[in-house]
């Protein structure tokens, strides 16, 4: 049977789509940008965590994770007014201040979601309002299959999300604030870890955080 | 067993703890009086009584409130009024024993007051204080043995769950809401409207948390009432469970609370052999567990979401709400979580019933509120009062006002999450919204004061440091936006900041606030907020002057020997500095060698009163010039 479709208006287009799907997958689905890095969407409990996908939903006071938020029927969604492009905006200088930017030597360059999102809405990458605040971790480079540089991690979590899908659940979020770091159990190498290689962190990996060799 | 025969032999164990034919002898023992020694004067109690062969019982109790006078100890003996000791020492207790018990000499010189009218002494409840408190979350904190239920039932508790059994859980639900009861957690969401909805939503089985993962610097009401009153927080869960149909309930405290973990533990053991708790309470139909789940140091894990996660054995990060626990928690069912005092509140009101509450407080907040209050203030300890208080009276009746002739700055309300709010506020009531409106929250109930000698950029710095190294790293706003806030706070008080930092902050703390994930990032700029809104001249002063108003910001200040007020055949200074920075020059008068000076403040304290010869001085350049070190003799 086929799943119940739902019409809806983003930034005025109207847009068809599944019932129960999430506004960000009807919008992007619909050739309409949402710029993104967390979000899975065969997630059960939407990550919320890069806070770029918020929208103005008409009815609602507060901005909305589109990720989050199921479509209904005649639901209006906005994704270009001033107030979400600000707070977008903001989201996104923070990232790219602890963001090691050094795109022509990164395997990612071009199929980066950070220089995708600087492109489409024309911001720059490297932020204007706020100082550089890179950590210089060590790069783990003991695997033979691929590389993870935690200077270049915007902390989605998607890697998390897949080594626990593939079975395997070797890799973490370690320690808090700042520190923060995606990490095996006990901080132990990756080729250390019961990692198996499937490399499907590196397939998810949004940025050039995870790379293959 | 039926609960009349329970409550018969409770009242009855009651009445032999409470009679007049022999002294009987009360020593709070819950954290804040342990860490001042109380379990030594205990010691010392117990001890002497049995040596001299006393007829005495000797019982624990909880934080009675005066944490400023603890140890207290309280004596009642026949013929005398109950008298409370405050600063009780081993040694006090030995002679209060001799003198008061075995002799008739009530040792009046370490009393604080009587617990009864008499013609000897006024009593505590003549202070100032009494005249705004109202203590009804804290009814039985002090006054009854947290570990034995029988106090507990004597003094009324458990009789709710005979009336609620007779009651629909929506006729329990409704009384809840009717009441007005708002949770005590901080956001103050009607807790029959909680309710309801859990109850309501769909789900194979529901359960009742507690959060007890206090965390806010300087607060502490919920471990008192964990380690003075358990069972009324066990009782209140009982009521959310009935009303919400939930067969398990949790209390989720924090693992730095062995004492509370203790006394809690304890407490639903009693109640599960009393029959009070478990399956079948009471021979009715129903049952509820509880487990006692212990945090591990997150502040995180106060957020509602965030504990859920831990519960299930997952790292301790918020998600995105909605779904809301009510309709989607642990486990992904149905989930009430509230606080303790929330819980703590519940089986007042259906013992005495939705009116009688709705009757205290004001129009949207009703009730009491408990404050741990602490910082500059005469009497720290927990406060509660209803609704609707002046601040004013908070801090300067019920407290005490600043200790040592300061003059009060700011009180900071609501824990890293809340605001500092200044003189001028002070007029505003005690409740959720005026909170709010003000720039601070309700929060879960701390209360700092501060005074003139209190830099109110440090203050934000302190409190912005402390939620960022608490962020859980999960969501962009808060990890990296409060990371960038803190580094410009930093910068200030170290005199590099810059002005255009001011509307940064400003701008990037609106940003946090609204595009977080969970409630800690969307409070996280507060302090910096209020303070900004207060106390802007503060951050002018240390941008543009260099200069520390409140001359504590190190790199801000330099100490000075006046030399008219320096005695000359005075050392101390001198033979106090670790670091040789003071030197006696011409004619004996003291100098502080700038260029080795620690800024420790030792000298300070070192300098006699009669002195007060050293003071420190802002911008750290306005130091008078001064004489030279003379180099070495070889």
């Amino acid at each position: 049977m086929a799943q119940a479709k739902v019409k809806l208006t983003i930034n005025g287009q109207e847009v068809e789509a599944k019932s129960g799907d999430m506004i960000l997958w009807a919008a992007l689905d619909a050739g309409i940008f949402i710029p993104n890095l967390c979000a899975i969407r065969d997630k059960d409990h939407p990550q919320t965590g890069c806070r770029l996908c918020l929208v103005e939903i008409e009815g609602y006071d507060k901005l909305i994770t589109a990720c989050s938020e199921p479509v209904i029927k005649g639901m209006v969604v906005k994704t270009n007014t001033e107030r979400v492009d600000r707070i977008r905006h903001t989201a996104f200088e923070l990232l790219m201040s602890n963001h090691n930017i050094d795109c022509k030597n990164c395997v990612q360059n071009g199929s980066c979601a950070l220089q995708e999102t600087a492109s489409k809405l024309k911001y720059k990458l490297k932020p204007e309002r706020l100082p550089s605040i890179v950590r210089s971790l060590p790069i783990d480079d003991s695997h033979p299959l691929f590389t993870y540089d935690p200077n270049k991690c915007v902390l989605c979590g998607k890697c998390v999300w897949a080594c626990e899908q593939s079975g395997a659940g070797e890799l973490q979020f370690a320690f808090r604030g700042i520190d923060t770091v995606i990490s095996t159990l006990g901080g132990v190498p990756l080729v250390q870890s019961g990692c198996k290689g499937c490399a499907d962190c590196v397939t998810v990996c949004p940025v050039g955080a995870l790379v293959l060799r | 067993m039926n609960f009349s025969k329970i409550r018969s032999e409770a009242v009855s164990d009651w009445e032999r703890f409470k009679s007049k034919e022999r002294a009987h002898i009360l020593v709070g023992t819950s954290t804040c009086g342990r860490a001042a020694g109380a379990l030594e004067v205990l010691d010392a109690l117990t001890k002497k009584i049995e040596q001299r062969g006393i007829d005495a019982e000797i019982a624990q109790v909880g934080c009675m409130g005066h944490c400023y006078a603890e140890p207290l100890v309280i004596v009642a003996k026949p013929g005398l009024p109950a008298i409370a000791y405050g600063y009780v020492t081993p040694g006090m207790a030995s002679v209060i024993v001799d003198n008061c018990l075995l002799k008739d000499d009530p040792c009046l010189e370490f009393a604080l007051g009587a617990l009864e009218d008499n013609e000897l002494i006024p009593t505590i409840y003549d202070m100032p204080r009494f005249e705004y408190e109202n203590r009804l979350i804290l009814r039985n904190c002090g006054d009854i043995d947290p570990q034995n239920i029988n106090h507990y039932i004597a003094n009324g508790g458990y009789a709710t769950l005979e009336s609620i059994f007779k009651m629909t859980q929506k006729g329990l639900i409704d009384c809840i809401k009717k009441s007005g009861l708002r949770g005590r957690g901080g956001a103050g969401f009607s807790t029959g409207e909680k309710w309801e909805i859990t109850k309501n939503a769909p789900g194979k089985a529901t359960y009742v948390i507690c959060n007890a993962d206090e965390g806010d610097p300087g607060a502490f009401m919920d471990r008192a009432i964990l380690e003075g009153d358990p069972h009324a927080v066990i009782e209140g869960m009982i009521i959310a469970a009935y009303g919400v149909g939930a067969s398990q309930g949790y209390i989720y405290v924090r693992a730095e609370y062995p004492l509370a973990v203790q006394t809690i533990q304890h407490a639903i053991d009693q109640a599960e052999n009393l029959g009070v708790l478990g399956h079948n309470i009471l021979g009715s139909k129903f049952n509820f567990e509880i487990e006692v789940f212990r945090g591990s140091g997150a502040f995180v894990c106060g957020e509602e979401t965030a504990l859920i996660a831990s519960i299930e054995g997952r790292r301790g990060m918020p998600y995105n709400r909605p779904p809301y626990p009510a309709t989607r928690g642990l486990f992904g069912m149905p989930t009430v979580v509230n606080n303790v005092k929330t819980f703590a509140t519940a089986p007042l009101i259906v013992d005495r019933g939705a009116n009688w509450y709705n009757s205290i407080g004001t129009e949207s907040s009703k009730g009491t509120a408990v404050f741990a209050l602490a910082g500059k203030v005469v009497n720290t300890g927990l406060v509660e009062v209803p609704m609707g208080t002046a601040l004013r009276s908070v801090v300067n009746d019920v407290g005490g006002g600043v200790p040592h002739g300061k003059k009060f700055k700011a009180v900071q309300i609501g824990g890293p999450s809340g605001g500092c709010l200044p003189e001028s506020a002070l007029d505003l009531p005690v409740d959720f919204d005026s909170l709010t409106e003000a720039g601070a929250i309700f929060g879960s109930g701390g209360m700092v004061v501060l005074d003139e000698d209190n830099c109110m950029v440090e203050a934000a710095r302190y409190f912005l440091d402390f939620t960022q190294k608490e962020s859980c790293g999960k969501c962009t706003m808060c990890r990296l936006g409060s990371k960038h806030m803190l580094n410009m706070l930093e910068d200030i008080v170290h005199g590099n900041g810059k002005i255009e930092y001011l509307d940064l902050l400003t701008d990037l703390a609106a940003d946090i606030e609204e595009g977080s994930l969970c409630g800690l990032g969307k409070t996280a700029p507060n302090p910096v907020l209020t303070t900004l809104r207060y106390f802007h001249d503060e951050y002018e002063a240390h941008i543009i002057e260099k200069r520390c108003p409140a001359l504590s910001c190190k790199d801000l200040i330099a100490y000075y020997i006046l030399p008219d007020k320096c005695e000359r055949s005075c050392d101390a200074c001198v033979g106090i500095c670790t670091a040789e920075a003071i030197f006696s020059g011409k004619k004996r008068i003291k100098v502080v060698d700038q260029d080795k000076c620690v800024k420790c403040d030792t000298c300070v304290a070192a300098c006699p009163p009669e002195y007060s010869a050293i003071i420190r001085v802002s911008p750290a350049s306005a130091v008078p010039e001064t004489e030279k070190r003379p180099e070495k003799a070889k």
